[in-house]
């Protein structure tokens, strides 16, 4: 069994299909980068592996575990914004993570449990570039340095997946970049499993060693909302190539579809003509 | 260049900003002048010198039958109700409004309850309060209990639900309990806009204080001017009421000051009131 294995995944809120037919296997210390059109789901997906979102049908396990029906330290995260806590320091920011878990009735470490939770803070703050700011607040910081806090208060509790949705996507490109390089380097140290959905293609190539492309392939044009979008390539990457591209078989189905509508769209336009 | 890009320097924001003030001062003046010069014991608009003289009166010199110093006595009983009152409102807010933000249970229970409440006109309860808990200071608090605590535990709740999700479920990944979510994530962040919530209800608040000592009280602010009134007593009232100004004033000035103080990272971005 791979590490990571969504399995028939289906998701959808009341008559809305937002995903359908996702089934992907990912082994131990991948890159995987997804992306694909707005709303396509990609977020969902990530939700759905993080727990916060149960799927209607089909089941998510890590490490061999079904994924529990609430977001666990098992996995980090990072969001585009909102990921890091606005009424903390940059240092109190990584000590949290420790006092949760070590103080469950206070939510705070004290004495030599706290010195040593700060230590450790300290060597993180280090070995992402921002010891300097260590007091003051996430307002107080650019938006690439408060990425940086979040991924570091992410990886605090050693997650088996982390997970990023959009990390970079309000940074400037210059930032992105070096934000790109100091992601590889935690992945490359750590051999963390990761999943990150990006718009920028770019970016998924050059990072990923596994591109996944989430797309709807069936449409209903009187009910525009009816399928959901799936895996329609499966690309494994090497050096920001791609080594086989195996498009799934869903991408034949895309062509049908495709044919479909037109036929349709054709008979349509004869039927209005006569 | 056009009205609206037009921005006052310094001074002049300074005198346009105390323009009413002198513009209401001079104008009860002049009033007051006219009034007293045709009738020297007209009651309605004291002079300076009279309001002095009342007040005067009333913080330095013993009263005679209680020997009290009335002014301070008054403001002491009126800001014990008024911040007792305003200290058990916050605790409710928070005990509430934190569960009824946070977890979906508790907001099925308490959100349709709390809703209700506030609609209650909380001067339509002062009867039943003092029938229930007597004329003593009991009834006068909690009718500032019943009148805050509702509204400030809608805003507790409502600001709660506006934490990001992302704060949540960040939490959650760190490994937090729900204890430990209110503890740490969720009460530090909604603090300040609960400051904020006791500093618009202490608005309210002085409206139910006063009314309640208008009604039944033995000593407080309300109490005296209402028993003032009867002999139109002027010279009394208005100072009181700038008094009470003064120290609504004060107690909205302190609060801010200490959110930005302890909160000093809710005021680093955008123009808190």
């Amino acid at each position: 069994m791979s590490y990571v294995e969504a399995r028939n995944i289906w998701v959808a809120y009341g008559a809305v299909s937002v995903l359908e037919r996702v089934s992907i296997a990912v082994e131990r210390g991948t890159f995987c980068t997804i992306v694909g059109a707005s709303g396509c789901g990609k977020s969902t997906f990530l939700r759905v592996l993080l727990g916060q979102e149960q799927a209607t049908r089909g089941a998510v396990y890590v490490d061999g575990q079904r994924v529990p029906e609430e977001p666990t330290s098992e996995c980090g995260i990072v969001f585009q914004r909102y990921s890091v806590f606005p009424h903390l320091t940059v240092l109190q920011n990584l000590i949290i993570p420790a006092e949760f878990g070590a103080a469950p009735v206070t939510g705070r470490l004290f004495g030599r449990r706290y010195a040593r939770a700060r230590n450790a803070a300290m060597a993180m703050l280090g070995h992402i570039g921002i010891a300097h700011a260590a007091d003051l607040y996430p307002a107080q910081l650019s938006g690439g340095m408060q990425q940086r806090l979040a991924i570091a208060q992410a990886l605090l509790k050693q997650p088996k997946v982390l997970l990023l949705d959009e990390p970079f996507g309000a940074l400037d490109p210059g930032i992105r970049s070096d934000m790109q390089v100091l992601l590889l380097s935690i992945w490359r140290e750590t051999g963390m499993t990761i999943f990150m959905v990006t718009h920028d293609i770019a970016e998924a190539f050059r990072l990923g060693t596994r591109l996944i492309v989430f797309d709807k392939v069936r449409h209903d044009p009187q009910h525009p909302t009816a399928y959901g979008a799936t895996i329609t390539y499966d690309l494994r990457l090497k050096n920001g190539k791609a080594l086989d591209g195996i498009a799934t078989p869903h991408l034949i189905e895309t062509k049908t579809a495709e044919e479909e509508r037109a036929t349709h769209v054709l008979s349509l336009s004869e039927t209005s003509r006569a | 260049m056009r009205l609206i890009n037009q921005r006052p320097g310094h001074s002049e924001r300074l005198v346009l900003g105390a323009m009413l003030f002198v513009l209401l001062v001079a104008a009860y003046l002049i009033g007051s002048d006219i009034r007293l010069s045709e009738n020297p014991d007209d009651k309605l608009l004291p002079s300076l010198a009279q309001m002095g003289a009342a007040i005067w009166q009333l913080a330095f010199q013993p009263e005679q039958r209680s020997g009290d110093y009335l002014l301070w006595t008054d403001t002491a009983a009126s800001l014990a109700r008024l911040l007792g009152g305003m200290t058990i409102s916050a605790l409710i807010a928070l005990l509430i409004g934190i569960p009824t933000g946070l977890i979906p249970r508790a907001r099925a229970a308490f959100a349709p309850f709390v809703t209700a409440i506030c609609l209650i006109p909380p001067i339509t309860i002062l009867p039943i309060l003092f029938i229930v808990f007597g004329l003593g200071e009991t009834s006068k608090v909690m009718l500032i209990v019943i009148g805050t605590a509702p509204y400030m535990a809608r805003t507790v709740a409502q600001a709660v639900a506006d934490i990001p999700q992302e704060q949540i479920v960040k939490g959650l990944t760190l490994g937090a309990n729900t204890w430990q979510m209110i503890l740490r994530v969720v009460m530090p962040q909604i603090m300040p806009k609960l400051i904020t919530a006791i500093r618009l209800g202490l608005g309210p608040a002085w409206i139910f204080l006063i009314s309640a000592e208008a009604i039944a009280s033995t000593g407080g602010l309300g109490y005296r001017i209402f028993l003032v009134r009867r002999y139109l007593s002027m010279d009394v009232i208005l100072p009181y009421v700038a008094w009470i100004t003064f120290i609504a004033f004060t107690l909205d000035w302190l609060l801010l000051l200490y959110s930005r103080k302890r909160y000093r990272w809710a005021h680093l971005s955008g123009t808190a009131l």
